[in-house]
């Protein structure tokens, strides 16, 4: 059985259709690539997966149950975890408290402070649990959303542009993240940086203009001559 | 552990100052400490959660006429008119906070605001019932809670004080569970908290439920231990006044809200024995706190010293 499903799942803004009959299937465990010009409609797309924004049209499921009209914050119990793409952290609270309150909803009070204090170890915070989120550098605050999307331990962790302003070394250590993760965890990438995309997913999903233009193995999406008009050749 | 001594701390020098102050500061100390209790309601909504109410006076009166009520004309013992208060309370707060939380930032002050006028209102209107403005009398025989007289002043100062106490330890205990670190969380950036699996409008409804229910609490022992019930109580200033006090003692500290009300009460106390016009000095002293301590008096003290003060 599929993990997520969608079917003919659209969204129009005022005449404009941001995402238009899109069928995307995700299976348990992979790590799939979204890609697509700007405007394509990846960031609106993965707000009609988990829940941010309420389709126009089409249905979405999650381990066979319908939740196309479920709340976010029932998804998000219901398994899936999000990492918003502009760093959404909780400027005011420290680092431990920020992924504590990712836990919470998993674990019960004790356990979600040590749960907390592994995924900060697992991104390379761990040193840094009582700093306050906002003092942060803006890649520290990346990886700060990254552990509390981990954290939650998720069936499905879809990440927006998680790599975008890292350090070639937090990249790699990201990518050994996202690695061990897969199997248990279906990791939905919106990513920009190519090397990233080619190095961790299964399978790549291109979006243009709201539709998806090609689905296939990173190297079948390179080679892709429609892919490399509307996206890689300008890129 | 240093945050439950200290607020253990607070009840027991409270305590100590009610054996040794002076009748008249002994009588103010209770009237500050069932204020507190409103203002530390009011502090759980506004200070953690992050709704500006400016109707909290509902919710006040709601205890104050659902005890005094009770008291005039079904005749009941104050602890069970107490607690008709504090349901009366809760219940408002039930309804109207349900609808409330619909409207978000600017559109809740206002709602709450004319919730707030509208019953205010309906108080006047129903004068005949209520008294009105001129609010009616509670005697001594009315206030007999066990055998105590809780219109002697150290009957009632115990009752302030027992009062506060409760409140104050359950308040340090409600925002360090769970729930209170979510309230804070949602006072933070309440988009991320939905998107972390947390249902923001259930948690915002049981945050005004419980302050609500706080702000009756005080209403009702103001009534039964000062013996009067008056609609000025439901005027928009008394949903002003926890607003000050708050930001005063420090927004989001468990113990700010009793600073705040104290510092207040003092202020007007000592500026009204100057000028008649004592409400511009307690203006200044405002305007120049929130320049240049804006975290107010436990803001301060956890911004310079103690940054695990809860």
């Amino acid at each position: 059985m599929s993990l997520l499903e969608t079917r003919g799942l659209s969204k129009t803004f005022a005449g404009l259709t941001a995402v238009d009959g899109v069928d995307l299937t995700l299976q348990t465990g992979e790590i799939r690539g979204l890609i697509g010009p700007n405007g394509a409609g990846k960031t609106t797309l993965v707000g009609l997966l988990c829940g941010r924004i309420e389709p126009t049209a089409g249905s979405v499921s999650f381990e066979g149950r319908a939740i196309t009209h479920l709340p976010a914050h029932r998804r998000i119990r219901a398994g899936m975890a999000y990492t918003f793409q502009i760093t959404s952290v909780f400027a005011r609270l420290s680092l431990a408290e920020n992924v504590a309150l990712a836990a919470r909803r998993r674990f019960p009070s004790g356990a979600a402070d040590r749960e907390a204090a592994s995924a900060l170890d697992r991104v390379g915070l761990g040193a840094r649990g009582a700093d306050i989120a906002g003092d942060m550098a803006y890649g520290h605050q990346r990886l700060l959303e990254i552990a509390m999307g981990i954290v939650q331990k998720p069936r499905l962790l879809i990440m927006d542009e998680p790599t975008q302003g890292l350090s070639d070394a937090e990249i790699e250590r990201f990518q050994t993240l996202v690695r061990a993760l897969a199997g248990e965890t279906a990791v939905l990438l919106i990513e920009h940086n190519m090397n990233v995309v080619r190095a961790l997913a299964h399978r790549v999903t291109v979006l243009n203009f709201g539709t998806i233009l090609a689905e296939g193995t990173p190297d079948e999406i390179h080679a892709d001559p429609a892919v490399q008009a509307a996206y890689l050749g300008t890129g | 552990m240093k945050a439950g001594a200290l607020h253990l701390g607070l009840p027991a020098l409270l305590a100590v100052l009610g054996l040794t102050l002076p009748e008249y500061h002994q009588g103010n100390l209770a009237r500050i400490m069932v204020l507190a209790v409103y203002a530390g309601g009011y502090n759980l909504l506004f200070g953690y959660a992050g709704l500006l109410s400016l109707g909290h006076a509902m919710f006040f009166a709601a205890g104050l006429y659902g005890m005094g009520l009770a008291v005039r004309f079904w005749g009941l013992p104050p602890a069970s008119a107490f607690a008709l208060g504090l349901a009366a309370g809760a219940a408002l707060a039930a309804g109207l906070g349900a609808l409330a939380l619909r409207a978000r930032g600017v559109a809740f002050m206002i709602v709450t605001l004319m919730f707030s006028q509208a019953i205010a209102l309906t108080i006047l209107y129903f004068g005949d019932i209520t008294r009105g403005d001129e609010g009616f009398v509670l005697q001594p025989a009315q206030r007999q809670l066990w055998g105590i007289d809780l219109s002697q002043p150290d009957p009632r100062f115990w009752a302030a004080w027992a009062l506060f106490s409760v409140t104050l330890l359950l308040i340090l205990w409600l925002v360090r569970r769970p729930f209170g670190k979510a309230l804070v969380a949602i006072r933070e950036n309440e988009e991320r908290t939905r998107m972390l699996g947390y249902d923001t409008y259930a948690l915002k409804w049981r945050a005004v439920v419980i302050s609500g229910t706080l702000s009756a609490a005080s209403g009702a022992a103001y009534g039964l231990l000062f013996g009067y019930v008056g609609a000025t109580f439901a005027g928009v200033q008394y949903s002003i006044l926890p607003l000050l006090w708050v930001l005063l003692g420090g927004a989001g500290t468990v113990a700010g809200p009793f600073l705040g009300t104290l510092f207040m009460f003092y202020l007007i106390d000592y500026a009204s024995g100057i000028t008649s016009a004592y409400m511009m000095l307690a203006g200044l002293a405002l305007v120049l706190l929130t320049l240049f301590a804006p975290g107010g008096l436990a803001g301060e003290v956890r911004r310079r010293w103690a940054g695990w003060l809860p």
